[in-house]
């Protein structure tokens, strides 16, 4: 009866896969990035759905609900983040979507980070870091 | 969907007007202009050839070149709107009417760059390059053009990555490859037809975020490499290009950079001074030898196009980008500043930031054209053009005309979109 109830709760806890939705928003067609994210992030044992590029904030933010991610990762190299990541958080917020956690990166300078922080992009990485801090940021802050 | 991004990806060209605007006072029979522009290349072309005619400058005497390659579109840059056969009938099409009217136009510029970007080798950046290219001759034949009308005006767009000796190769290698597949292939008998004339762009992707100065030293020895190996022209990127657009002072030092080299080194005053360098003739011959190895089993798939649309050469250029990462990460492939020899980082000044009005004053202005232009005129030539488009017929001469009474660059892909539909991408993550 004991040894049941521990394997029951086992079970319980078992973690299922963290489902990550990758993004291209915009007309940015650079998605050498993404797609090695992409790779990384399945190699450390998430489920990822990849969006393809051209994708509007709405098709993202659809595909993020549809899907029932944990984690919408965004990437943009045109310069654009500073219209496309705040949009998506609005339209996260309109389908009251908020418990997704959202990350970005891209070429996106520094002066920039601080106020897409403040409309809840949980994490900005930019050129150089290491997909294993990507994925580390993930699941500390998905089990959290 | 472009919002947010107007006037941070190249200048907005929406209509003849922002074309007329962009070269006032610009003489077009004394410059020569290259234009990064692949999908509607031909409409940008066409506007082009409006705007110096405005200026009272002849078809005869313009000099430039439009990028105009699609295949690497599908493969690795992600601009593409049309399907592949009707993306493929514009580029004839340009093909065969600058060989009639334009004659000193690069009528195409068939890149590697953008693989390279995408995470390729530089023997997969060759072979895809070329197995691009032999796409194109092959479809300009097929339309009944003949090949000594069109080869001399094809040209190349490599990139300079970090291997230094490797670059030169793969330079010298084009060189070998493309001459061989057009006289032997081909059958291509004038001499013009044979050369492989290239522009090289340092490699962006190299470029570190981290002590950004040394991106300086980096592009000295990749614009070397290119200068080397024979480049025709050259574009030396900036140091501040991991963070944004370039700001005008690491601009002005990637132009010294070509200057230093041009002007002071003597490095260009020989041609191929490094040929017969065993080492440099062995890498040559190797990267030859493993980039026709590429090119036939492309050749196998049943060309370029085939190996696209089955998502190969994608999965190709993918599966290298991800080792190339995985090397970095694990300090195999040192980036210094990057994965050694790290300092504590300051946060670059200075930067440069396009600001919104741009977007804003762009609308504003394509909204008070639409209102002011013949709009019965416009109809009209965009009816001729979806004809000629569901046609055969070369569609330059609509495009002309659409553009002329200043029908928007959207309103003319629209009709074509109507025509040809749009390319969906083959998944392959």
């Amino acid at each position: 009866m004991y040894l049941e109830s521990i394997l029951l709760c086992r079970r319980c806890k078992v973690p299922k896969k963290i489902r990550v939705l990758a993004a291209k928003p915009g007309l940015d067609g650079h998605d050498r990035g993404i797609k090695v994210i992409c790779c990384a992030l399945r190699d450390a044992g998430m489920e990822v759905i990849y969006t393809g590029l051209r994708q509007t904030p709405e098709q993202i933010v659809q595909a993020a609900i549809q899907e029932d991610v944990d984690v919408i990762g965004m990437s943009v190299l045109s310069g654009a983040h500073d219209y496309l990541f705040p949009r998506v958080m609005e339209l996260l917020k309109g389908a009251g979507a908020t418990d997704i956690i959202v990350i970005g990166g891209g070429i996106i300078p520094e002066e920039d980070i601080k106020s897409l922080r403040d409309v809840g992009i949980r994490a900005v990485f930019g050129p150089g870091t290491p997909t294993t801090d990507i994925v580390r940021f993930i699941k500390e802050t998905v089990s959290r | 969907m472009a919002r947010g991004e107007v006037g941070k990806v190249g200048v907005a060209i929406d209509t003849l007007g922002d074309m007329e605007a962009l070269f006032d006072g610009i003489p077009l029979d004394k410059v020569s202009t290259s234009m990064t522009i692949n999908a509607p290349a031909a409409i940008l072309l066409a506007m082009y050839v409006q705007t110096a005619d405005k200026q009272g400058v002849g078809c005869k005497k313009l000099k430039g070149t439009i990028q105009n390659d699609i295949l690497k579109e599908y493969a690795a840059r992600g601009t593409y709107i049309f399907p592949p056969a009707p993306s493929m009938r514009l580029i004839t099409d340009i093909f065969a009417f600058c060989s009639q009217y334009i004659p000193s136009w690069n009528t195409i510029s068939i890149s590697g760059y953008h693989i390279r970007e995408a995470g390729s080798t530089a023997v997969q950046e060759l072979a895809f390059t070329l197995a691009n290219g032999i796409a194109y001759v092959e479809a300009a034949l097929q339309a009944g053009l003949k090949v000594d009308d069109f080869a001399p005006r094809l040209s190349f767009f490599f990139n300079a990555h970090l291997d230094f000796f490797e670059e030169i190769a793969k330079f010298r290698a084009a060189r070998r490859l493309w001459a061989k597949i057009m006289k032997e292939r081909f059958g291509a008998k004038s001499p013009k037809s044979l050369m492989l004339r290239f522009h090289t762009q340092t490699a962006g992707c190299t470029l570190t975020a981290q002590q950004p100065q040394n991106n300086v030293i980096r592009v000295t020895l990749q614009a070397l490499s290119a200068v080397l190996g024979g480049t025709q022209s050259l574009h030396t990127n900036s140091m501040d290009e991991a963070f944004s657009l370039p700001s005008e002072d690491a601009v002005q030092i990637a132009v010294r950079t070509q200057q230093v080299i041009a002007y002071e080194s003597g490095v260009a005053n020989t041609a191929d001074p490094l040929g017969g360098s065993f080492y440099v003739e062995h890498l040559t011959s190797e990267i030859e030898e493993r980039a026709q190895t590429y090119i036939d089993q492309i050749d196998e798939m049943g060309g370029a196009a085939a190996a696209i649309e089955q998502g190969y050469v994608q999965k190709e250029i993918q599966e290298s980008a991800y080792a190339y990462q995985k090397a970095v990460e694990a300090g195999e492939q040192i980036l210094v500043g990057l994965n050694k020899f790290q300092d504590e980082e300051v946060p670059p000044r200075n930067l440069l930031r396009v600001d919104t009005a741009v977007m804003e004053s762009q609308v504003a202005g394509l909204k008070q054209l639409k209102a002011k232009r013949d709009n019965v005129a416009v109809a009209t030539a965009i009816k001729k053009l979806k004809k000629s488009a569901r046609g055969n017929d070369n569609l330059m001469p609509p495009f002309m005309e659409a553009v002329k009474c200043y029908a928007t660059l959207g309103e003319i892909c629209d009709t074509l979109r109507d025509v040809f539909g749009e390319y969906t991408a083959v998944s392959t993550v």
